[in-house]
């Protein structure tokens, strides 16, 4: 059986007002449920641009965006927030609130305005947050918080969704190995376990192409390739995206990596 | 330091009670406190029955529904613009709506209930073109450019308003003059009547709005993904606090500082949950104008200060201390 089909892009074209070229021109790209799929590229590629495309926060100018089978703009907000949590680059509170506070926020496409927090809510956020780890910071202030910790915080939010499709705009870009190991082994836990389909921009390749079933290459706003890691990375069809000499090896456990050269030294013999 | 919703609350109620029976009890004309409860009740003497109900109680009335709105307006613009410095006044929208009221009082429709709806239009106009600016100066909204344009539109506004009193006849001039100056002189059971009509629509529609504002403030776009209709959400909050701002300006003239420094106090010692914020600023910013009027007609009795100049001096002390506490220790 096929899982169903969460994200569609259908030769979807974006172009911001007053601009020539479009961010993302002719992509299709399909994510289905119990997939983790990473779109990488170099920057300006349409990474993010895709994603908002996906979420319905940018007008295509041709082509279709589906989410759940459905327009994406036919979508109301709080009906795509319960099945689609996203998390954006950055985020920076205005004012302080606390890992409880942040986390509960999850709940607001179930509530609307004027529901009551009720037992389901409480058990959603305990459960997200005991999933990432994050309990104990509870009464912390999200502005004390590391790197590592907010990203952590921030994905228990969007658990607390509920959701069946995760959306992640480089979440460890700021984060450290351990961090970012953590983080992506969690997504690819839920993944797994919950057949969540996950989007996840990266420009970490490597890290990329250990955890994603498929890599998306963008490059100019055009789709690439889509397939799995040992069909997208390879030498050519890197060093011509990036403009960079790369190599591709694979590590002992068959996963694919890549491998920037260095330029040779000026004046050094071979 | 946070404050247990009860204890916050009881200490609300006291406030609201001892600022209400202070605003009741003191003013030109002596009265005991038992002269008060007396007239207040219905009983004792006819001339301080008159005193009592017919000019202090539908002044501090009045002062209490313009504070409350405008804490209230303050609050909400707050996590609007994600600048803890917004406010009714620096955004224009004090200004727009006091340009609006004096067309009205220039024109000869000055009524209590004309003046709230012309200087709502002067709010709304003030608001899309601080709005448009603030897009034109970047493509997408930085708050500090908001509130840039906020004052220059709001001086715009005020240049127009001493243009039009300039060219007006004398007598409307003076009634504007005397509204423009500021103050709950004028307080009337049909002025505050016009208040509550006109606030009571836009406070439910920010306390309907209170979560979304919660997610508003972590920024546009994790609002969305939260599934915030960040469209509606500001369409509807900046007409909301539009129509709050202009109702309290056409009650009492420019009243600054309410909107600045009430909310944050609440968010201190309460959290920003706008839930709760939002009707506990209504409050606070009741108990606070209505105590400002209480020394701005008793101070220099019987002159009057304008309660504008009472909110300046005590608002924007505070407002420093809070900012230097917040420095200091960068979470409160």
């Amino acid at each position: 059986m096929i899982a169903r089909a969460v994200f569609e892009l259908v030769d979807a074209t974006v172009r911001y007002a007053g601009l020539r070229e479009p961010q993302i021109a002719n992509v299709s790209l399909e994510v289905r449920a119990g997939e983790c799929v990473a779109l990488v590229g170099p920057n300006g590629a349409g990474k993010t641009t895709a994603l908002r495309a996906l979420l319905g926060l940018v007008p295509l100018e041709s082509g279709r965006a589906m989410a759940l089978g459905r327009e994406v703009g036919l979508w109301r907000r709080p009906a795509l927030a319960r099945e689609v949590a996203a998390v954006g680059q950055r985020e920076e509170p205005v004012f302080p609130i606390t890992v409880a506070e942040a986390v509960a926020m999850g709940r607001y496409p179930h509530l609307g305005p004027w529901r009551k927090f009720g037992g389901a809510d409480r058990e959603a956020v305990r459960e997200a947050m005991d999933r990432t780890d994050v309990t104990a910071l509870r009464d912390r202030w999200v502005q004390t918080l590391s790197g590592g910790e907010w990203q952590r915080v921030r994905l228990a939010r969007a658990l607390a969704q509920q959701p069946q499709a995760l959306v992640l705009d480089e979440p460890t870009a700021s984060l450290d190995l351990r961090h970012e190991m953590e983080l992506l082994e969690l997504v690819a836990g839920l993944v797994k376990e919950r057949g969540l389909a996950a989007i996840i921009v990266s420009h970490h390749i490597n890290a990329a192409a250990r955890f994603a079933g498929r890599l998306a290459l963008l490059s100019n706003g055009r789709l690439v390739r889509a397939d799995v890691p040992e069909r997208v990375l390879v030498p050519e069809v890197l060093t011509d995206v990036f403009g960079w000499p790369v190599s591709v090896h694979r590590l002992p456990d068959g996963a694919v990596q890549i491998h920037p050269e260095r330029r040779p030294i000026p004046g050094a013999s071979a | 330091m946070r404050v247990a919703r009860g204890t916050f609350a009881v200490a609300l109620a006291v406030l609201v009670v001892l600022a209400a029976l202070a605003g009741l009890g003191f003013g030109g004309a002596h009265l005991t406190t038992q002269e008060t409860l007396r007239a207040l009740a219905g009983r004792g003497e006819e001339i301080s029955r008159a005193i009592v109900w017919d000019l202090r109680a539908p002044r501090v009335a009045l002062g209490f529904l313009v504070g409350g709105a405008l804490a209230a307006s303050g609050a909400s613009l707050q996590a609007l613009v994600r600048n803890p410095l917004a406010d009714p006044y620096l955004l224009g929208l004090s200004g727009g709506a006091s340009l609006g009221a004096v067309l009205a009082i220039a024109l000869g429709v000055g009524s209590v209930w004309g003046m709230p709806a012309a200087a709502f239009v002067g709010a709304l106009v003030t608001i899309a073109v601080v709005y448009r600016l603030a897009l034109v100066a970047g493509g997408l909204l930085d708050s500090r450019v908001l509130l840039l344009a906020g004052v220059v539109v709001g001086a715009f506004a005020g240049a127009l308003t001493s243009g039009i009193l300039a060219v007006s006849e004398s007598a409307r001039i003076r009634s504007a003059m005397l509204w423009l100056l500021g103050g709950l002189g004028g307080a009337s059971w049909s002025a505050v009547a016009a208040l509550a009509v006109y606030s009571v629509p836009a406070l439910f529609v920010l306390v309907r709005e209170a979560r979304a504002l919660n997610l508003l403030s972590l920024g546009e776009e994790p609002a969305q993904y939260l599934g915030a209709d960040v469209a509606g959400t500001r369409r509807r909050v900046y007409a909301a606090a539009s129509l709050l701002t202009a109702a309290a300006v056409a009650a009492a003239g420019i009243i600054g500082f309410v909107g600045l420094a009430v909310p944050h106090l609440i968010r201190m010692v309460r959290g920003q949950d706008y839930r709760g914020l939002l009707p506990s600023a209504f409050v606070l910013g009741g108990v606070f104008v209505t105590a400002s009027d209480l020394f701005a007609r008793t101070l220099f009795a019987p002159l009057e200060l304008p309660v504008g100049v009472v909110t300046a001096v005590i608002g924007v002390p505070v407002f420093a201390l809070l900012l230097r506490r917040g420095a200091a220790r960068s979470v409160p």
